[in-house]
């Protein structure tokens, strides 16, 4: 079983293996999104409170929870990377970094459209938008601190140390904007979040989150492919590889 | 039943659509930058193994 | 001549203090940016002070992050650029040693004397005298912290064109949970209810940083210095 666990390590396995699985995420990910898509726009039933703007919802979470899962694996990455010195572990680190940061914009973009015919603002400092933005502050700090290295290994250990630092930080931050909020909370709440759900609004919307983790799963394939290539390019297999 | 209260969407459809529209963005933007990031990957790769040979020849 | 490390310790707070003073300009120009800072609200909100007593916890405390920050780039950068940082890591003591002596040190020269300071810039906000004593708690801990996030962040960046921003774009975002509870503590202290909850959690903070801090900022600075 560890045998397993060894081959992960090495740059060709990963980059066949990513190779050999982006189309089938790719393709649960149509059929899932596909699903919650139709039964989120047209199956399921109006909200009680909302009216037709919770749909709005099979976007927006699922864009938010992948946004901060997104974050998770860059940490895990960055952590195995730098401990381990598993050299895959900061291309993968690296492949995740924009596809997170690029959630983390959805989840605020919807979450504002979402806000405007709820709250009647397109933006409000509630828990869940804040967070979302230091979020994204933070995936641009680490992208910033990778880049801004010449030489390209010295780049993936800072940005790992710092997406470590951050992962330890990220409940910190939560749980703090949350006591912020508790403190200044306005007169009117609506919480932008799930109005109780009917089990016909339910499974579209675990369809759509898993639908965003399977593509998450492809985009990072195919990002790892590059970035793999990238920091291997003295090694033999990959004259293999690019050949084909 | 893509009758004109779903286009609609109960009034909401000036936020419902858009904000669907840049979800779609978003996820053909992720597919679009990976494969070109790794496309970039390639050609770069192959023109170091070029100039690899090159040398050694 | 081998030196224990508690004499190594004290050896090295001293060196940093005494170079600190050397060039009292520097030593006081992020106060006098913390100044400049708090002046600017008035100037760009109201003069009433009643009105700025409302707002007066956050801009105390965002002018703080942001002359700390200013100090932060320097923590590593002068050794660095001579050639001493990586003497001092060669020497034979711990590297983590060096990282605390310096840190200490900042927050010794600019969190310490920020705190100081506050009472005055506090009275030019309209802070009662009687939330002083919680400001410069919630102060002292707060700059604490945030010495220790610099320390990640400066050594992450240190070498590296403009760096100072990419500090503070790295540090900003951590040191967020401190002005929450920070300026929150001070809120509470103003409107008169017990601030004990947020100084717990700031004080928490606190402990916690300087736990894991040091150890963050030793593997940053071998990152970089290698």
């Amino acid at each position: 079983m560890w045998t397993w666990f060894y081959k992960l390590a090495s740059p060709p396995y990963v980059y066949g293996a990513a190779a050999a699985l982006a189309p089938w995420f790719l393709g649960a990910a149509a059929l899932a999104l596909g699903y919650g898509l139709i039964a989120g726009l047209a199956i399921a039933p109006p909200d009680y409170q909302q009216g037709e703007a919770f749909r709005m919802i099979y976007v927006h979470v699922p864009g938010a929870l992948l946004s901060m899962t997104v974050y998770a694996v860059m940490a895990v990455a960055s952590a195995v990377a730098l401990i381990w010195r598993i050299k895959v572990g900061f291309a993968v680190a690296a492949a995740a970094a924009p596809i997170g940061a690029s959630f983390t914009v959805l989840a605020l973009v919807t979450g504002s459209l979402w806000g405007r015919p709820m709250w009647g603002t397109y933006w409000a400092w509630d828990p869940r938008l804040t967070s979302e933005l230091i979020l994204l502050f933070l995936y641009v700090g680490v992208m910033s601190l990778r880049s801004a290295f010449e030489d390209p290994a010295r780049g993936d250990r800072a940005a790992a140390l710092l997406a470590t630092v951050g992962v330890i930080n990220l409940p910190i931050i939560h749980f703090s904007v949350v006591w912020w909020n508790s403190l200044h909370q306005g007169a009117t709440i609506v919480k932008l979040g799930a109005p109780s759900m009917d089990a016909s609004m339910l499974w579209p919307l675990l369809s759509m989150w898993l639908g965003f983790m399977l593509f998450f799963a492809a985009v990072l394939c195919i990002r790892v492919q590059g970035e793999v290539l990238n920091r291997e390019r003295q090694s033999t297999w990959v004259r293999m590889a690019v050949k084909s | 039943m893509m009758s004109s209260s779903f286009w609609s969407m109960g009034g909401y459809a000036r936020y419902v659509w858009p904000c669907f529209a840049f979800a779609g963005a978003v996820l053909a933007w992720n597919l679009w930058s990976a494969r070109r990031h790794h496309a970039a990957a390639r050609v770069r790769a192959a023109r170091m193994l070029e100039m690899a040979a090159g040398d050694d020849s | 001549m081998t030196v224990g490390a508690l004499a190594a310790f004290a050896l090295l707070l001293r060196r940093e203090l005494r170079l600190s003073f050397r060039r009292p300009d520097q030593l006081l120009q992020p106060l006098v940016f913390f100044l400049i800072v708090t002046t600017l609200f008035p100037l760009g909100l109201s003069l009433q002070l009643s009105l700025l007593r409302d707002m007066s916890p956050g801009v105390l405390w965002v002018a703080a992050l942001l002359s700390s920050l200013l100090s932060l780039d320097s923590l590593f950068k002068g050794d660095a650029d001579d050639g001493t940082l990586e003497q001092l890591a060669l020497c034979g003591q711990e590297l983590a040693l060096i990282v605390v002596a310096k840190t200490l040190a900042h927050w010794l020269v600019s969190g310490a004397a920020l705190v100081l300071v506050s009472p005055v810039v506090g009275t030019a906000l309209g802070i009662p005298p009687a939330a002083f004593a919680t400001m410069m708690l919630s102060l002292g801990l707060g700059t604490l912290t945030l010495s220790w996030l610099g320390a990640i962040g400066a050594a992450l960046t240190v070498g590296l064109k403009r760096g100072s921003v990419l500090l503070s774009l790295i540090v900003l975002p951590l040191a967020m949970p401190l002005l929450i509870f920070g300026a929150g503590a001070t809120d509470r202290a103003i409107s008169g209810s017990s601030a004990l909850g947020a100084l717990y959690f700031l004080g928490s903070l606190c402990v916690f940083t300087c736990t894991l801090a040091p150890f963050a900022a030793t593997i940053a600075l071998r990152i970089t210095l290698e």
